[in-house]
């Protein structure tokens, strides 16, 4: 049975409670103690930071060649956290509200409160550490309203958001590895968790640049190891994003919990093309002004600005006049693709919908727009060679944010005792749909302000361990383990590349592991990734050696994909419901909208892996609503 | 569209490389320059060749892994562009590109156009923070900062650290990068208690690293992706100067 160990009492006093019973460390044990932080984004650099800080000797790897590149740098919207500056009538209980029924009501009272209730202290560490949000004239920190949220809790730093949080992060990091309480090494892949006598022990990694295997021993693990959006291929992620050492985990005993919950986000810029490798993100920002809409004739053949007003079918405004163009992410990207599938995109590939300004610019003028969105105009210009002020955009849904991820305890630790799992890796606090500017936020609270206490807690016991030795039988296995899958996939020696088999996964996950999800869909999704991973390990071709090579790193990520696309049509299959991201055709009220059975499905569905071609255990955590009472989401 | 490369091939740090050529035909104008890179490693794999090594992550111009040197240019022929937005109509059909590595000594070239950036770091290491724990931050608002300022702060910040400057500068300075970090941090109230030894340290340890001197050729600016200016590098040499004198 999975105990969430959420302490009792009232939910303003859970964390408090928690935090003033849980074990201490000494600073003369911590010395002691060693910890591995797999990751280096907002959430692996901040508890990384944290730990050297108090003492602790800290390890942190990541897979890029610095951590100031983790894809955490993209973000560029902002991060949510309840100052009431405004004095509009935040609070911490509304935010905790908003989040909770943001997330359609699929994730732990306790975890959704204690993010709201820590997030003002993240923008006083950001701030000390010289993060430039944006300010008012006086001097004090502006915010805004941002995702239809109808208080103002966004911080911004320009469109920068996540660059600049990133960069507080990493000079942290940075002083302390030039302080010698961290050691960095950049440019290494874990590639498996060595567990011993049922405790996470440490991790195998391969030097990217050596091609090396290395053992690294560690009273706990953690894994900050980000979203794995990028198994669709085409998606907003960085190319190197992966769920590796999740996956890798979670063979080892970590279950994974709500794999499927994929965040597709509604505006992102459309593939041109098969050679596209990734889908740019324009900020949601642009719905505040922007009209969405798809010709009323499926074989429309006019330039946009051709097709008169009465020609036009605005689908948001039509089906939810309440939000309208300004519908949560899920309901308006769920919206372009039935329009889309309907046979009723534009562009060449009729995979588009069109975001469109010229009211905007006719009410309020060329200059006020140009003020607002400059900047996301001439990106769009950079990238597309079109003029957005003279036609409307092209825009369509692109996968974004993985919800789904390891599943940990209110402590942040897995189901293997010592391995934690902080920011996008985990499943934690954002339900079956995430709000904008809240995970930057999860990210850095998991990593500032929750798993310092609560490793200390684990920690406490570990003293007594003595140091971990890396010659122990666990850790040769584990690298064995590793070398002999490099072998294999070196061996194959067939004619097509790890990209070749990625694309052709994402396509089957996109169209039936996506935005809407059927039975039938579902299980052919299945029978195909079956298929495409027994061709994988027959004609995939690495060219090239051991050391640096991009090709045997996304092998590697590919094969792993290949297990985890199955896992998350297993998911979404044995969901009966529709609910956030979750859109189960066959559970939709005859006006076409979400289903949510909270009679039978108010729970987190946490995977085992049972073996390589057996089916996955699934294990249930009921959800408890004690303080709030699940309504229907309507945007009506 | 049809495109020639020249492309620098490299084993490993030790080996000499030299350049090679390749062709591609029928290369669409809407690709990024990275996705033609793409698709001649696809080919090159078809060939059973091994493809040509490149640095690169997030594609969208934020994460500063990317990074060669175009035709002679830091990250090619557009402004305030890194390699990953550029696109391929900015080439004519037939032309021919020539593409090498970003190169300085204290940049090793690790693989065809891979290199060592973690120079970088170590400057950052030395003093490019506030020396500010988690958990003793007070209140933001505690700390106004005028919008201008915080603006201009921020100018300096959005540095990626793909290390253009460093490869087009004649003398391999890294004073365009150094001096953005410390301007960032000395525009702002939080960071000026630190800002003596924060200068000195990070200079020394730029020497150090084998970076060589800023002789104010401003090419560094020019082939800036996020347009930081050699102004900072001005804040720089006066912030020095003055923790010079006030040393004692
Ligand atoms: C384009 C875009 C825009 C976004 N905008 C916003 C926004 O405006 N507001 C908001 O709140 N959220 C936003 N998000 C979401 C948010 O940015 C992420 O959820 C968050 O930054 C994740 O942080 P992280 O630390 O968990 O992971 P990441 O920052 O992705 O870091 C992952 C780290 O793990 C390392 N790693 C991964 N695998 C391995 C491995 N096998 N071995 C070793 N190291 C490994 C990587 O090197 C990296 O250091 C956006 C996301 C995207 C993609
Ligand atoms: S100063 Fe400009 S060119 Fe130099 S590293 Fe920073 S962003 Fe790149
Ligand atoms: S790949 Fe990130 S800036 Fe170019």
């Amino acid at each position: 049975m999975l105990d969430a160990k959420i302490p009792a009492g009232p939910l303003e006093e859970k964390w408090n409670y928690y935090k003033t019973h849980a074990k201490l460390v000494n600073p003369a044990n911590r010395r002691k103690l060693d910890v591995i932080v797999v990751g280096a984004g907002l959430a692996g650099s901040s508890i990384a930071a944290s730990l050297g800080e108090m003492g602790y000797n800290v390890k942190c790897f990541c897979f890029q060649d610095t951590p100031r590149r983790a894809h955490s740098v993209a973000a560029q919207g902002g991060v949510n956290a309840c100052k009431n500056y405004k004095n509009d009538g935040d609070s911490v209980y509304r935010m905790f509200y908003d989040t909770i029924k943001g997330g359609d009501f699929r994730a732990r009272e306790g975890n959704v409160y204690r993010l709201a209730a820590c997030s003002a202290s993240l923008i006083d560490q950001a701030v000390a550490q010289g993060v430039p949000f944006g300010r008012e004239y006086g001097g004090y920190l502006n915010n805004r309203s941002f995702g239809g949220v109808q208080v103002s809790r966004t911080f911004y730093a320009r469109g920068q958001t996540g660059q600049q949080l990133l960069q507080g992060a990493y000079q942290a990091l940075m002083r302390q590895v030039g302080a010698g309480n961290v050691q960095l090494f950049a440019r290494h892949e874990m590639l498996d968790l060595v567990v011993i006598e049922k405790k996470a022990r440490g991790i195998i990694v391969r030097n990217m640049d050596t091609g090396a295997l290395e053992r690294h021993g560690a009273h706990a693990v953690v894994l900050a190891t980000g979203g794995f959006g990028k198994i669709y291929y085409l998606s907003t992620l960085a190319m190197g994003c992966n769920g590796s050492a999740i996956w890798r985990a979670h063979k080892r005993g970590a279950f994974m919990a709500n794999p499927s919950w994929t965040q597709i986000h509604p505006t992102s810029l459309p593939q041109s093309g098969e050679y596209q490798s990734k889908l740019t993100l324009m900020s949601e920002s642009l719905r505040n002004d922007g009209r969405i809409w798809v010709p009323v004739n499926k074989d429309e053949q006019r330039e946009p600005n051709q097709i008169p007003e009465e020609e036009r079918d605005y689908y948001l405004e039509r089906r939810y006049p309440a939000f309208g163009n300004l519908s949560p992410r899920d309901i308006a990207s769920r919206a372009a693709k039935e329009r889309i599938d309907a046979g009723f995109g534009i562009g060449p590939l009729k995979n588009a919908v069109y975001l469109d300004f010229s009211r905007a610019i006719k009410d309020q003028g060329e200059d006020k727009i140009r003020k607002k969105y400059g900047n996301l105009f001439r990106m769009y210009e950079k990238i597309t060679g079109v003029n957005a002020y003279l036609e409307p955009m092209r825009i369509s849904p692109a996968a974004h944010f993985s919800m789904g991820g390891l599943w940990v305890d209110y402590e942040l630790m897995t189901t293997i005792p010592g391995l934690f799992a902080l920011g996008e890796a985990n499943f934690a606090d954002h339900g079956a749909n995430r709000l904008g500017a809240n995970s930057l936020l999860q990210a850095s609270i998991d990593g500032y302000f929750i798993a310092p206490y609560t490793m200390a807690n684990y920690l406490a016991d570990e003293i007594k361990a003595g140091p971990i030795d890396v010659r122990h039988a666990a850790f040769a296995a584990a690298e064995e383990n590793v070398q002999q899958q490099l072998h294999l996939l070196m061996g194959i020696q067939g004619n097509l590349s790890a990209d070749h088999f990625h694309k052709a996964l994402g396509k089957i996950l996109y169209d039936k592991c996506g935005l809407s999800r059927s039975k039938d869909g579902l299980e052919k999704a299945i029978s195909d990734i079956v298929a495409l991973r027994e061709e994988f390990w027959q004609r995939l071709y690495v060219p090239g050696g051991y050391a640096i090579n991009s090709e045997l790193e996304k092998a590697g990520r590919v094969a792993d994909y290949l297990e985890l696309g199955e896992l998350m049509c297993y998911d979404a299959l044995t969901r009966n419901e529709s609910c956030g991201a979750h859109f189960r055709t066959e559970y939709q009220t005859p006006e076409g909208e979400a289903m949510r059975n909270d009679q039978d499905f108010s729970f987190i569905s946490a995977w085992e892996w049972t073996g390589a071609g057996k089916s996955p255990l699934l294990h249930k955590e009921p959800l408890h609503f004690e303080f709030v009472t699940p309504t229907v989401r309507s945007y009506k | 569209m049809r495109i020639r490369l020249k492309i620098w091939r490299q084993e490993n740090e030790h080996e000499p490389g030299k350049m090679m050529s390749y062709t591609l035909e029928d290369i669409n104008p809407h690709m990024s320059f990275l996705e033609m890179l793409d698709t001649l490693n696809e080919q090159l794999l078809k060939d059973g060749t091994r493809p040509v090594e490149f640095d690169h992550d997030c594609r969208e111009g934020i994460c500063g892994q990317c990074g060669i040197m175009i035709n002679g240019r830091a990250h090619g022929p557009l402004k305030n562009t890194t390699t990953c937005q550029l696109h391929m109509r900015t080439f004519t059909d037939n032309e021919e590109i020539i593409i090498e590595p970003f190169r300085a000594s204290a940049f090793p070239v690790k693989c065809d156009l891979k290199i060592d950036r973690s120079a970088f770091d170590r400057v950052i290491q030395s003093g490019g923070f506030i020396a500010v724990n988690t958990g003793q931050a007070p209140e933001a608002n505690s700390i106004p900062i005028g919008s201008p300022e915080v603006e201009a702060a921020f100018d300096a910040a959005a540095c990626i650290g793909c290390g253009a400057c460093v490869a087009v500068c004649k003398n391999s300075s890294a004073a365009l990068f150094t001096s953005a970090k410390i301007a960032h941090l000395a525009l702002l109230p939080q960071g000026q208690i630190e800002a003596q030894t924060r200068v000195r340290n990070m200079v020394n340890q730029m020497d150090k690293e084998g970076f060589g001197h800023c002789s104010n050729t401003e090419a560094c600016e020019v082939e800036c992706p996020q347009q930081i200016s050699v102004l900072h590098i001005a804040r720089m040499n006066y912030e020095y100067n003055k923790a010079q004198i006030l040393k004692k």
